[in-house]
């Protein structure tokens, strides 16, 4: 029964569903491994966000500048060649490679995309998180003058915890889009989703087989990511619904991502 | 509905763009471009090399203009069973794994595969001795089919190009390289970014993944293409122009016993 | 710096074929994206279902997947198709049409939803106002709705572009010569990658300072007497 089915796949579908059965393993690694640059690189490029968005928020001019310099450089050019630039570029020079940060770090294309991916993020999570804070209610903030609060606290306490719930929406835009984004790592030597994919075509000479895999799993991968942040979205903003129902919905989609 | 018709002109207007008739008389050959010194690409954007020669060389023979396409290497057996083009000189083995998809005119050269490392690197070729090392190589080569076969347990960097694996290599990414000795050769050792690395161990062979030697590759419904191919190539092996190119290339007998 | 003036035929043809490349996809996500909002406002539950589908698909499989797919997986398509209605022996998907069509068609995907947000934005009193005044649905689409609609995708559509722009860059792995493939076989054979590749950054900096000063410009154009609230 089995063989006749195996039989019945190998003559007649038009994918090779078999070979694609034969290394499922590989391709949940590289899921992994995608899933696993994604979420380290959102990790740190959050991390550095919120000092930088503090700073673009604020008005101190010589903090601001070097910062704004960085969020335009890095959204203004594309992941890839940021990639390359860091794990092709940098080997160019002999000094970088006689540092102690050679071998463990910027010798290995993982760490190399993790870099870029990370400054990537926290590029356009500045500006983000920036918006966000700019736009804190007023009356939240007098409020927290008028009991007390020093500006580091009213920061801690009250703007920022606000701020990261109203940016939520456009943050999963993000989360999204550095999904999309970690591709590029299979340019550079690592058996990601889509490096699986390519290493499939490449190594039985196939036209799309590894790529329709590759896209079918991204495309699950998506949708889990989109639902959980649809929960969370309800959970964390639910007190601001009912006022801005009436006003101005947060768009879904395409107008709010990026920049 | 003037809009609805505005759009549909230019959707069809777009998709108009990559289409194109192919003249019957030209021959359309798949070729690479980062593969010194059988294909590399000079400043001003022009292919030179072996396989180029070769290739200009076999159009002449069968009086055909040659219209050389440019293809990364992952895609050339995709590309060119899609038909984008008629045949790949390229250096490409000539493979019973690859005769599943495709066929091959007669060999027009053969050289043996090496690994490449850092001299004095004391690496050790055998199953032991690559155990866990990085080995970078070029992805859909015989080269990853030799080395999942015989040393399943050295750890493969796969690149797009045969240049980024030397690029990482010299700059000490990998452990060692796995490829054709002669592209290794002048690709590498011979230039002053590989003067620090040697070849290590002796001539690697596996009949089933490296198979006889490479050749020109064609489709399979295609084997008038072949045969033509075929007596081009005797042709110009016959005539002395196959040997003039090997001179310029080479200092040995390129074409192997 | 000699390297890149040695080199700069390479990366001037290289930047020539990512502008092409940009704006011909710009045309077709346009389109699409017009396409897409009709569909997805439409009261058609079929058209209804395909935008969906369509701003699915485009949303949950990153875009190089997608162009990899349609370069070498549509070539085979599109000669089976040929061969099964025998209307043609072999249609070329060239690397510039897969790449201008599927970004095109991705982009479609981000326009569609942006176009919605600014269809549905306009004040439905004022469709109904048309309808009272006897005019045809194209008459209103074209007086009502078309003017307005720009207005309020502009932000939107801004972003869409300046994030297209930086996508042309993924032709390059399909051996399109673009400014990165161009810049990138540069790097390889001078083995200053470093140099080529930040040559290459500088110039989509540039592609992108010129749209923002673009962008602007039409934004204070179109915007014309209309009051905005801060974070437009």
């Amino acid at each position: 029964m089995g063989d006749s089915i195996v039989q019945f796949l190998e003559t007649w579908s038009p994918i090779d569903i078999v070979l694609i059965a034969q290394n499922f393993d590989r391709f949940l690694w590289g899921a992994l491994t995608t899933l696993e640059l994604t979420l380290i690189s959102l990790v740190v490029g959050g991390i550095l966000s919120i000092p930088l968005a503090i700073i673009r928020a604020g008005n101190n001019p010589f903090l601001n500048a070097p910062v704004w310099l960085f969020t335009y450089v890095f959204r203004g050019t594309p992941l890839l060649v940021q990639t390359y630039l860091i794990y092709y570029g940098l080997g160019q020079f002999e000094w970088i490679r006689e540092t102690f940060l050679w071998g463990p770090i910027l010798s290995q294309a993982w760490y190399c995309a993790l870099i870029a991916f990370s400054l990537n993020t926290a590029a356009y999570t500045t500006e983000l998180l920036r918006g966000s804070i700019v736009n804190t209610n007023r009356g939240e903030v007098e409020a927290a003058k008028a009991c007390g609060f020093s500006s580091p606290m009213r920061m801690r306490r009250i703007v920022l915890p606000s701020a990261f719930r109203r940016a939520l929406p456009a943050y999963s835009n993000e989360v999204i889009f550095m999904l999309h984004g970690s591709v590029v790592a299979s340019t550079i030597t690592i058996q990601d989703l889509l490096g699986v994919g390519r290493w499939l075509n490449g190594r039985y000479y196939l036209a799309y087989e590894g790529f329709i895999t590759a896209a079918v799993l991204y495309f699950i991968i998506v949708l889990a990511v989109s639902r959980g942040f649809r929960f969370w979205e309800k959970h964390w903003l639910q007190h601001l619904y009912p006022r801005e129902a009436l006003e101005v919905k947060p768009a879904k989609g395409a107008a709010s991502f990026r920049i | 509905m003037k809009f609805r018709k505005l759009m549909m002109a230019m959707t069809a207007a777009v998709m108009m763009l990559g289409m194109g008739s192919v003249q019957a008389a030209d021959l359309r050959v798949g070729v690479e471009g980062a593969y010194p010194p059988f294909s590399w690409k000079e400043s001003d954007g022009t292919l030179k090399g072996f396989d180029i020669e070769i290739a200009e060389a076999i159009c002449a023979e069968m009086k055909r203009k040659c219209v050389l396409i440019e293809q990364d290497w992952d895609g050339m057996i995709p590309a060119l069973k899609a038909r984008k083009f008629d045949t790949i000189i390229a250096s490409m083995s000539i493979t019973e794994e690859r005769k599943k998809q495709v066929n091959f005119s007669d060999k027009y050269y053969n050289t043996p595969a090496k690994f490449v490392a850092r001299k004095g690197a004391g690496l050790e070729i055998s199953k032991e001795g690559l155990k866990g090392k990085r080995i970078g190589l070029q992805r859909g080569t015989t080269h990853q089919c030799f080395m999942e076969k015989m040393y399943p347990d050295a750890e493969l960097v796969l690149y797009g190009t045969q240049d980024e694996v030397f690029q990482d290599l010299a700059i000490g990414r990998i452990d060692a390289q796995f490829s054709d000795s002669i592209a290794a050769d002048d690709g590498f050792l011979k230039t002053d970014a590989g003067k620090d690395f040697e070849f290590t161990g002796a001539d690697q062979h596996d009949e089933a993944c490296h198979g006889p030697g490479a050749g020109m590759t064609v489709r399979k419904s295609d084997d008038e293409l072949r045969m033509e191919l075929n007596k081009a190539l005797k042709a110009i092996r016959a005539n002395g122009v196959y040997q003039k190119i090997n001179a310029k290339y080479f200092e040995f007998d390129i074409f192997g016993g | 710096m000699d390297l890149i003036i040695e080199y700069q035929g390479q990366l001037l043809s290289g930047t020539w074929v990512t502008i092409k490349l940009a704006l011909l996809s710009l045309v077709i996500a346009v389109l699409f994206g017009l396409l897409g909002a009709w569909a997805k406002l439409s009261k058609n539950i079929l058209a209804q279902k395909i935008g969906a589908a369509y701003t699915a698909i485009v949303r949950g499989v990153p875009d190089l997947v997608l162009i990899l797919l349609v370069f070498f997986g549509g070539q085979e398509l599109a000669n089976s198709i040929g061969t099964l209605t025998g209307l043609w022996d072999y249609a070329e998907i060239s690397q510039f049409a897969a790449g201008v069509g599927t970004i095109g068609v991705v982009f479609g995907g981000y326009m569609t939803e942006t176009f919605r947000g600014a269809i549905l934005a306009i004040p439905k009193g004022q469709i109904e106002a048309g309808v009272a005044c006897g005019m045809s649905r194209l008459v209103i689409f074209r007086r009502v709705i078309w003017p307005q609609m720009v207005v309020y995708a502009l932000p939107g559509f801004s972003n869409n572009w300046l994030v297209q722009i930086k996508s042309t860059a993924l032709v390059s792995v399909i051996g399109l010569q673009d400014v990165v493939y161009n810049g990138f076989v540069a790097g390889r054979s001078t083995r200053e990658l470093f140099t080529f590749m930040f040559a290459v950054l500088m110039i989509y900096l540039v592609l992108t300072a010129i749209s923002d000063v673009g962008l602007r410009w039409l934004d204070k154009r179109y915007s014309k007497g209309i009051v905005r609230s801060e974070d437009g």
